[in-house]
């Protein structure tokens, strides 16, 4: 209360100040009255991004009887300035005098909660759900509540549309009567003549039921929720499907059966791919909504059928949730239900026609083999994995090797390398580069789990291949990769097998390989630590500075800033150093800036 | 709404170039259907006796049978089964299409019913989701419906019996329902434009006879639209629709009840907005001009109306727009036209200097139409004036050496009009580009200004109440040390170290 009492005092004063300087005053809501009837959107939009600005510049008491109402008077404008406007006035309560006066800001979001562009309508409901939490209780039902009703009485359906995602917010904290009467409001726009209200109430369901006392849930939306899932529009069917899930959460178990059940296993088998659709896409909450006793004996053949769908994209869905749906499962009878009706299932998609819905599976049924052990995972799932690694796809063949380290888990590696290896090496060939990116970011877990045997008889020779692709970006990876291995491997193992053949490469014809072994050195010396980058790679670059080409020569200027760090001083000083000094006298002016740069980083000046 | 997989998550490209490289199967099935489903396989249907060779006792219950036969499905994504009876279908069907059209007297009470559950259940189906999610109308090749060898007969059938001279629709209205047609509609999203051009004609067939149905059918479509326009951006067949609409506009009555007005203004102006108003636009603004043409008052709302959706980046839409809007003035009256020439000049003189040559040539050519040029000349005061400066400017600067010609003729025109304002214009043009200059100047200053309060201010929002009353005062001192006139300087240094301490 004393915190109030402060600033109205100092409020008295500086409208005392305004008033004095009456001109002065004036001067920012003219610029922006002015600005707003531009004929340039643009320069109406930044006055309006201005908004607050301006508010504070000329005082709550103003803002709230002038500029407001101004700003509801100018409602018709182009979209892109009433979306500013409706996000600006969601952050407006401290400018038109706090909480007291919240209730100013709500004619102009009224306003904008009615027009047609989705995007305005939809922020200035965020910003009356936003404001809606500032508003006393009494104002709530005094201001609010009668604003929620005037739009869900609206002419034109975008009124109605705003209002259901207003219900929510005013529900838990208005009396008894208004309540009731909310009630009614949202059950009539459920009902709307308009599918476009009706998807919105639909989209609504769920988060009004969460604030609905339980006795309601049960009485109204239930109904309701059974209506709309069976509206002959597949669009608000769906939306029904999500707001059942969150309805299920609500129940007490023993209603669910009768209350919720006859209603999603019916959306499970609608005749639209659309609803089904959701239904697998929302599969693994739904499960945690009901829990064991219904997933055992309802969600277990409604996924087999999900799974088996005709429709390729809800295949897709529910080939995605196999992992999550498994691991939910209760654990007594989990690997029972996994083996007698799940698996059966997932082995048909392994060759299923669609792609999409192999990738889907393939991108999660390596998870399988932690939930089912070592023993299943040998006998059953690993045939699926070999298969899938030899699929036509490259997605599929990706997502399986991606997802590796699940199966190295349980089973080890081993037991996939002699297939593993073929499907490695073909999508390190691939024609697309973003495969062969894809497959490189892989190798370093690879190596880690073949082993480094593994790695030098088979996979070595593709790590250095990638360091001469064509492609940019694929170098810079192998660049990368090549630094991870060592740090898997170790300093020694990268002293025998990939430094000499790096450094080979510094007398590669081609400057864009020369360049490589350059960028090798940056990434390795690290990792390869004092001894070996002073004793095999310096020399190297040292020789390097008198390429022929520029390039070169900077990038060996930028390598010894680099590595500068992991040499010695009298080495840095010996002969780094003089190598910098002859590249800052260089010809060319970008070796003389890089050499340059790294003689002050290095302190060597 | 496919499964994001690994490769797509580097890539964003594959997804397209990997379904155009796996798009060999250009026809699908419908959602009822797919391969390797455990779906019973259809029953087998063998021939009936011919309907000619049929006594007339026997010919009603014989129409029944066939219409039943029908009714089986087949599954046209499997190539290979169920050959004979597909074939055994397809000819009943077309037995059946010519059965309705030649005899007269087939389309007894109990025959509807029957009919109408044919035709149902062999095109009401889900439209499967499209073989490729980013389909480009304009781009790429429409996926086919794989059954069309039936749906086309059925098709043609359900028209011959809607055409029939014996039709009834006080007797059909109970089968052609609400329901009916609300699947139909759906059904005009189909990607097949074969399917669409047969919907359309059944619909406008529909409207023509269940008078009772015509109310419903608008709303229903303005549902479509609506969707269309603001939530999804995708409908197979949103120029189909507003074909059949624009017939339904020419038979309004006058004078235009509010509900015509509302879809004109709700509906067919905010379409203007939508991506893929290339492929309905002509149908469009047939739409439009329709309704200019039924009532003159209304150009005033649709001119300022599509001033206001006029496109800001799109070059192809702009040159659209120019089009639409030349239709509007070539029926344009010249009252109307005086309430519309300002705000619809100034758009045209941007046009005029778009550096876009297609969107300025466009604009341009409206000086080669007699019509809009006798309005031109008719309020030249009041247009020259709008469209001298732009036309002036490129005459110096566009580089396309066409729009240049083309400007100079403009010029020449102009200049025929009203020799004395064009005289006026040129000796003033320098002096009006400086004023607008200094004007640019001088806003820029002010919003710098502007952005100088702010800039205490943000950091004070961020706080509370207390600090909004500090910055408060503070920011009319900084105004009145703009203008000089600091009266109280030491308040003004205490309040300045209050906020400061406040922001910080």
């Amino acid at each position: 209360a004393s915190g109030a009492q402060g600033p109205a005092l100092v409020e008295g004063v500086g409208l005392g100040m305004a008033g004095a300087d009456s001109d002065d005053s004036l001067y920012p809501i003219a610029v922006l009255i002015d600005e707003l009837r531009n004929e340039d959107v643009q320069l109406r939009l930044n006055s309006i991004k201005k908004l607050s600005t301006i508010a504070l510049a000329l005082g709550v008491e103003r803002t709230r009887t002038e500029l407001l109402p101004f700003l509801t008077d100018t409602i018709y404008d182009e979209d892109e300035v009433l979306l500013a406007l409706a996000e600006q006035l969601g952050n407006f309560t401290m400018l038109v005098g706090g909480p007291e006066y919240v209730h100013c800001l709500l004619p102009p979001l009224e306003s904008l909660a009615t027009v047609e562009e989705t995007v305005v309508r939809d922020k200035a409901v965020e910003s009356l759900r936003k404001i809606s939490h500032e508003h006393s209780p009494v104002d709530l039902e005094v201001h609010f509540e009668p604003l929620v009703k005037r739009l869900a009485s609206g002419d034109w359906f975008t009124s109605r549309t705003s209002a259901c995602g207003l219900f929510s917010v005013c529900y838990p904290r208005v009396s008894s009567t208004v309540k009731a009467e909310i009630r009614q409001h949202f059950r009539t726009l459920c009902s709307d003549d308009t599918p476009m209200v009706r998807r919105a109430a639909a989209s609504k369901l769920g988060e009004f039921a969460k604030v609905l006392e339980l006795e309601y849930v049960k009485s109204d939306i239930i109904s309701l929720f059974t209506a709309l899932a069976s509206d002959e529009q597949d669009s608000v069917r769906l939306l029904a499907v999500e707001a059942g899930v969150s309805i299920a959460t609500l129940l007490p178990q023993e209603d669910l059966e009768t209350l919720v059940m006859p209603t999603l296993r019916q959306a499970a088998e609608d005749k639209s791919w659309r609803v089904r659709y959701m239904v697998a896409d929302k599969f693994s909450d739904l499960q945690k909504a009901v829990g064991p006793e219904i997933t055992k004996n309802d969600l277990v053949p409604a996924f087999q059928n999900l799974l088996k769908d005709c429709e390729a994209e809800v295949r897709a869905a529910a080939a995605n949730k196999v992992k999550e749906f498994c691991e939910n499962l209760p654990e007594d009878s989990r690997e029972t239900i996994i083996m007698t009706h799940i698996l059966p299932c997932v082995k048909e998609l392994v060759s299923d026609t669609n792609q999409h819905v192999k990738s889907a599976l393939a991108s999660v049924i390596m998870g399988l083999s932690t939930i089912l052990g070592k023993d299943n995972t040998v006998e059953h799932l690993l045939p699926l994995f070999l298969a899938q690694l030899k699929d036509e796809c490259p997605e599929v063949r990706l997502n399986i090797i991606s997802n590796l380290d699940c199966v190295n888990e349980v089973i080890g590696i081993r037991q996939l390398s002699q297939s593993l290896l073929p499907a490695i090496v073909e999508l390190a060939e691939d024609a697309k580069w973003r495969v062969r990116l894809a497959i490189i970011e892989y190798m370093p877990l690879l190596a880690g789990q073949l082993g480094v045997e593994f790695f030098d008889e088979k996979l070595n020779s593709l790590c250095m291949a990638w360091l001469v692709d064509h492609v940019y970006a694929i170098r810079e990876a192998a660049t990368c990769n090549l630094m991870k291995l060592v740090e898997k491997f170790g300093a020694e193992w990268a002293q025998n097998t990939i430094v000499p053949k790096v450094l080979g490469m510094a007398n590669d014809p081609n400057y864009l390989h020369r360049m490589t072994t350059l960028f090798c050195i940056n990434a390795l010396s690290e990792v390869c630590g004092q001894e070996i980058t002073t004793k095999h790679m310096l020399p190297v670059v040292f020789k390097m500075s008198n390429d022929q080409v520029a390039n070169v020569r900077f990038n060996v200027a930028k390598s010894l800033q680099k590595i500068g760090p992991v040499l010695d001083s009298n080495c840095l000083q010996t002969e780094v150093k003089p190598v910098l000094e002859k590249l800052a006298s260089d010809q060319d002016m970008d070796v003389k800036y890089f050499a340059q740069e790294a003689i002050s980083v290095l302190s060597l000046a | 709404m496919s499964a994001i997989s690994a490769s797509e998550k580097v890539d964003g490209f594959t997804r397209k170039s990997v379904r155009k490289a796996q798009r060999q199967r250009s026809c699908q099935g419908s959602s009822q259907f797919a391969a390797g489903s455990s779906r019973p396989a259809a029953p087998e249907i063998s021939a009936l006796p011919q309907l000619k060779d049929a006594s007339s006792t026997e010919q009603h219950e014989l129409f029944m049978q066939k219409l039943q036969q029908c009714c089986v499905m087949f599954d046209f994504y499997d190539t290979v089964t169920d050959l004979k009876s597909k074939e055994t279908k397809r000819a009943t069907l077309s037995e059946l299409v010519d059965y309705v059209s030649t005899n007269r007297g087939v389309l007894v009470e109990p025959a509807y019913p029957e009919i109408t559950t044919m035709v149902s259940t062999n095109i009401f189906r889900t439209l499967p989701p499209s073989e490729n999610p980013d389909f480009d109308p304009e781009e790429d090749e429409p996926t086919l419906e794989a059954s069309w060898p039936h749906m086309q007969l059925v098709y043609e059938f359900f028209l011959r019996f809607l055409e029939n001279p014996d039709f009834q629709p006080s007797t059909a209205k109970r089968y052609i329902d609400q329901k009916f047609v609300l699947q139909l509609l759906e059904l005009f999203d189909s990607e097949d434009p074969r399917e669409r051009e047969f919907i359309k004609t059944v619909l406008h067939r529909i409207y023509g006879k269940f008078l009772g149905l015509r109310a419903f059918v608008r709303k229903q479509i303005n549902n479509i639209f609506l969707r269309y326009i603001y939530e999804t951006e995708h409908f197979n067949g949103v120029a189909e629709l507003l074909e059949i609409l624009g017939s339904i506009i020419n038979g309004f009555a006058l004078p235009l009840k509010a509900e015509h007005k509302q879809f004109l203004m709700k509906i067919l102006i905010p379409l203007h907005t939508a991506k893929g108003l290339a492929l309905f636009h002509a149908q469009l603004a047939y739409c439009v001009v329709q309704f200019i043409e039924k009532d003159p008052t209304l150009t005033e709302v649709v001119v300022r109306g599509l001033l206001k959706f006029w496109p800001k980046t799109c070059s192809q839409k702009e040159v659209m727009l120019l089009g639409e809007i030349e239709e509007i003035l070539d029926v344009i009256e010249p009252t109307q036209f005086k309430k519309i020439q300002e705000p619809l000049f100034k758009q045209i003189s941007k046009c005029v200097a778009s550096p876009h040559f297609q969107v300025a040539e466009r604009a341009l050519y409206y000086w080669n139409n007699e019509y809009i040029l006798s309005l031109i000349e008719e309020n030249n005061a009041k247009i020259l004036p709008i469209m001298f400066g732009n036309l002036y400017r490129i005459s110096e600067e566009h580089w396309n050496p066409t729009i240049v010609a083309l400007v100079y003729n403009v010029l020449k025109t102009l200049m025929e009009m009203n020799s004395k304002l064009f005289d006026e214009l040129t000796a003033s043009y320098k002096c009006d580009r400086q004023r607008e200059k200094k004007k640019e100047q001088e806003r820029e200053e002010l919003w710098r200004k502007l952005d100088e309060l702010g800039l205490q201010e943000t950091s004070a929002i961020q706080n509370n109440r207390h600090e909004i009353q500090f910055t408060y005062s503070n920011n009319n001192n900084n105004n009145n040390n703009l203008h000089d006139k600091d009266e109280n300087p030491a308040a003004a240094i205490t309040d300045r170290i209050e906020s400061n301490t406040w922001a910080k």
